[in-house]
């Protein structure tokens, strides 16, 4: 008692704590999405008298209800997922790319351009042209903050940031050229006659190819991560550039080159949204995407099934959202109450698995 | 661990508890379609009465409504009043009427009319002009289903027996909001209330027009309000400036103030905010001899002493007969368009600012719009490039060249008469886009 009685001990300190077995892991994280919902009944029912479990099992009908249902949910899950995964390498490396909405806008122009003016192609080198360019239309787009992040260590996160609103306002601008009918700032569903350049049918299913392309682009990016050179020098550039340069990597090529990629997949994004889902573009082909994914992205610490996952409650979560507003009664903002508390709560698991509260009466009793 | 296994498990009880207490009260149809059929199918049956003109079995139509916002929003909010008041006319049950709030004009769209007609909807209604293209899309793939754009303008040219259009003559509520302005103007003029600064190089006074988008259903709504000013005050001019949004408060109230500052004493608009009435309303409070028309909704809680009046459609009377061909299993018109012979619109309680005697002025131009003596286009009230117009030409086949259909005939331009969406396109003397693109 002697030592600490000159320092006012805190009531409740914050200690880290290591080596949580992973099957605990799971659990609290597990626990604190039940424990968010159960915070949403409450809140639910205390606000709207409604029951919490009949909205639930609504949201749930909303997202899953029928085959098509389900299908629209996945294919939500997958854009928001291939954002993600374009996310993870950057932000693996600490490189804070914010600009994942203007690369999935680019992508998306040039894949209009694509169905705009090459729509006399046959499809399958249309579509490979549209992903080809798409890309790198998107790495391009990535490159520029990631130069000057590279050669004069320009703040990335303002650069990438404002890099979107040129994106926007160049969107703008092909809407307006291409808008259908004049002066009325939609462009329209492009090539509804032909669908050229619309993904095809695969077993049936509109969006079979979106569901490939993304696991693809999953089970790529985790090797990737986790079994490549690349990765590795990702991984140590992350965690400290001074470190990466006495290991002899060459900071700057690490950086241009994974945004490069990071950029890419973000075109691909937007290839998917035009020519997977909307066969449209317009200001908000996007849609806030680039910057849920982040959330995703973190969430799931960059691991590619994680990712998937989290995506995958965040669009069952939006999907549910249309039904509790049509039969419910309540609207859109309730479910984005019930993604944030949920979120809250993810983040709050996150917090109690890499560290543990110290009470002040411990201190007491050890006296 | 354990301690907190166990807590949780005392706060799940207590939330399953809480819900139990208060479970009656919960109105929602949502357990499944079963039940909400169930009732609805009594409801129909019980106290229902068919209305007029009605011969099928309202009691046995769904219909899904697709809305770009929710009843915070004024436009949809007057689509959602017109849907449910057409639906207790026509008798069909509320539980029949299967909403879909805050659609975006995406791939949205699509999976919500695709999903009313999973849900066995027989026609589907969209509310945005942006939606058009989504619902022409699901009406290929569903033949059986009737989809209608609500102020669209491709049904026609698309060759569909199932996709419809439908707008109202809104043009002509906002001609008689001209005269509201028009005799504010003149009573301005009579009072010495207007400086220099209120009258343009020729002696005109100056008003101002907040348009959306510098496109036909805009230019036709701007031009029908200047020909009513001018029907009262023969010499005005107006200044137009385009926000480029639909809604947009900030952006709207913006281009009031410069319009304001350019000395216009009147402020018309076509985009959905509040922005425009509210500061003609503070410049209003700040001594200048400014007065606001607005649009959809009444803007006398914003604007108490600055707006006159506001221009407005009444969307039942579409809804209501559109319901009732779909209960009678017929087809709805592919274009529809009505004004004032069937008070599809209106305009909105004159604020305390109006003149005296714009009530009577305002019922007289009614009276001879719905007697066909008073065309709001007559083709004698205006000039293009100093002449008169004598021929024009309108798109019908979709190829946005204004060449196929001729709209002028006996001496007026025939506005939402050979396609429901406007099409006057014309830019009149005395008019000047300030901002057009």
């Amino acid at each position: 008692m002697s030592d600490n009685s000159a320092v006012k001990d805190p009531f409740v300190r914050v200690v880290k704590r290591d080596g949580m077995k992973s099957g605990s892991k799971i659990a609290v994280r597990i626990a604190s999405v039940i424990v968010a919902l159960i915070v949403c009944g409450i809140l639910i029912n205390m606000i709207t008298g409604l029951n919490p479990l009949v909205v639930y099992e609504t949201m749930f009908q909303g997202a899953f209800g029928s085959t098509r249902r389900s299908f629209s949910t996945i294919r939500e899950m997958m854009m928001l997922a291939c954002v993600a995964i374009g996310l993870a390498p950057a932000f693996k490396m600490k490189f804070w790319n914010i600009g994942a909405e203007g690369q999935i806008l680019i992508g998306g122009i040039v894949s209009a351009a694509c169905m705009i003016n090459l729509n006399k192609l046959p499809a399958i080198p249309l579509l490979l042209i549209m992903f080809v360019l798409s890309a790198v239309a998107g790495a391009l787009w990535a490159l520029l903050p990631a130069i000057f992040k590279a050669k004069w260590n320009t703040n990335e996160t303002l650069f990438t940031l404002m890099m979107n609103y040129v994106a926007i306002q160049l969107t703008s601008f092909f809407v307006s050229k291409w808008e259908n009918p004049k002066g009325s700032n939609t462009v329209g569903i492009i090539n509804s006659n032909t669908q050229a350049g619309w993904f095809p049918e695969i077993f049936g299913q509109k969006y079979t190819l979106n569901i490939i392309m993304v696991i693809t682009l999953a089970i790529l990016m985790w090797i990737y991560l986790k079994y490549t050179k690349h990765g590795y020098e990702i991984a140590v550039v992350g965690d400290s550039e001074n470190t990466a340069r006495y290991a002899g990597i060459n900071v700057s090529k690490v950086i241009i080159r994974t945004m490069l990629l990071s950029g890419a997949i973000c075109g691909i994004a937007g290839f998917l949204a035009v020519s997977g889902a909307s066969h449209t573009i317009s200001t908000s082909t996007a849609g806030g995407r680039g910057f849920t994914a982040i959330i995703v992205a973190w969430l799931a610490k960059f691991n590619s099934f994680y990712m998937l996952l989290i995506a995958l409650l965040l669009a069952f979560l939006g999907s549910g959202a249309t039904e509790i507003a049509s039969k419910c009664k309540l609207n859109d903002y309730a479910s984005d109450m019930i993604i944030g508390i949920i979120l809250f709560f993810i983040l709050a698991s996150e917090f109690f698995i890499n560290y543990r509260l110290v009470f002040r009466k411990h201190a007491k009793e050890e006296a | 661990m354990k301690k907190k296994i166990v807590s949780m498990a005392v706060a799940a009880i207590t939330a399953l508890s809480l819900t139990a207490c208060t479970n009656e009260p919960a109105p929602s149809p949502a357990n499944g379609e079963g039940d909400a059929q169930a009732t609805a199918t009594e409801s129909g049956d019980a106290d229902v009465a068919p209305a007029e003109g009605v011969t099928g079995d309202a009691s046995e139509v769904k219909i899904g409504v697709i809305l770009v916002g929710d009843e915070n929003e004024g436009y949809t909010y007057a689509h959602i009043d017109g849907v449910k008041k057409a639906a207790e006319a026509v008798g069909i049950p509320a539980d029949n009427i299967l909403w879909k709030y805050s659609i975006p004009e995406d791939e949205s769209c699509y999976d919500a009319a695709i999903d009313l007609v999973d849900q066995g909807c027989t026609a589907v209604f969209s509310n945005s002009y942006g939606h058009q293209s989504f619902m022409q899309q699901a009406a290929e793939e569903e033949p059986d289903v009737q989809f209608v754009s609500m102020t669209g303008d491709t049904a026609a040219m698309s060759g569909l027996d199932n996709f419809s259009n439908a707008f109202t003559n809104i043009y002509e509520a906002r001609y008689i909001s001209g005269i509201v302005a028009g005799m504010k103007i003149a009573e301005l003029v009579d009072a010495g209330e207007l400086s220099d600064e209120n009258y343009d190089a020729d002696g005109n006074v100056m008003i101002g027009y907040v348009g959306a988008y510098p496109y036909a259903e805009v230019v036709s709504g701007y031009t029908a309000f200047y020909l009513g000013v001018k029907s009262v005050y023969e010499k005005v001019s107006m200044e137009v400036i385009y926000t480029n949004s639909w809604f947009d408060i900030a952006a709207e109230g913006e281009a009031a103030n410069s319009l304001m500052a350019d000395g216009c004493v009147v402020i018309g608009q076509h985009a959905d905010s509040t922005g425009a009435p509210t500061a003609v309303q503070s410049a209003h409070d700040a001594g200048k001899p400014v007065y606001s028309v607005g649009y959809n909704v009444d803007m006398l809680g914003v604007a108490p002493t600055a707006a006159l009046t506001s221009a407005t459609n009444n969307w039942s009377v579409y809804y209501t007969e559109a319901f009732k061909d779909i209960v009678n299993g017929e087809k709805i018109p592919t274009d529809w368009a009505k004004g004032y012979t069937e008070d599809a619109v209106a305009i909105t309680t004159l604020g305390e600012s109006c003149a005296a005697g714009t009530q009577e002025k305002v019922d007289e131009a009614i009276a001879a719009i719905k007697d066909g003596s008073l065309h709001v286009f007559d083709t004698d009230t205006f000039t293009v490039d100093g002449a008169k117009v004598d021929s024009a030409l309108i798109d019908m086949d979709g190829d946005f060249e204004n060449d196929d259909a001729e709209a002028v005939s006996d001496g007026y331009f025939h506005e939402s008469e050979l396609r429901a969406a406007p099409s006057f396109y014309l830019r009149i003397d005395g008019i000047t886009e300030l901002t057009a693109e």
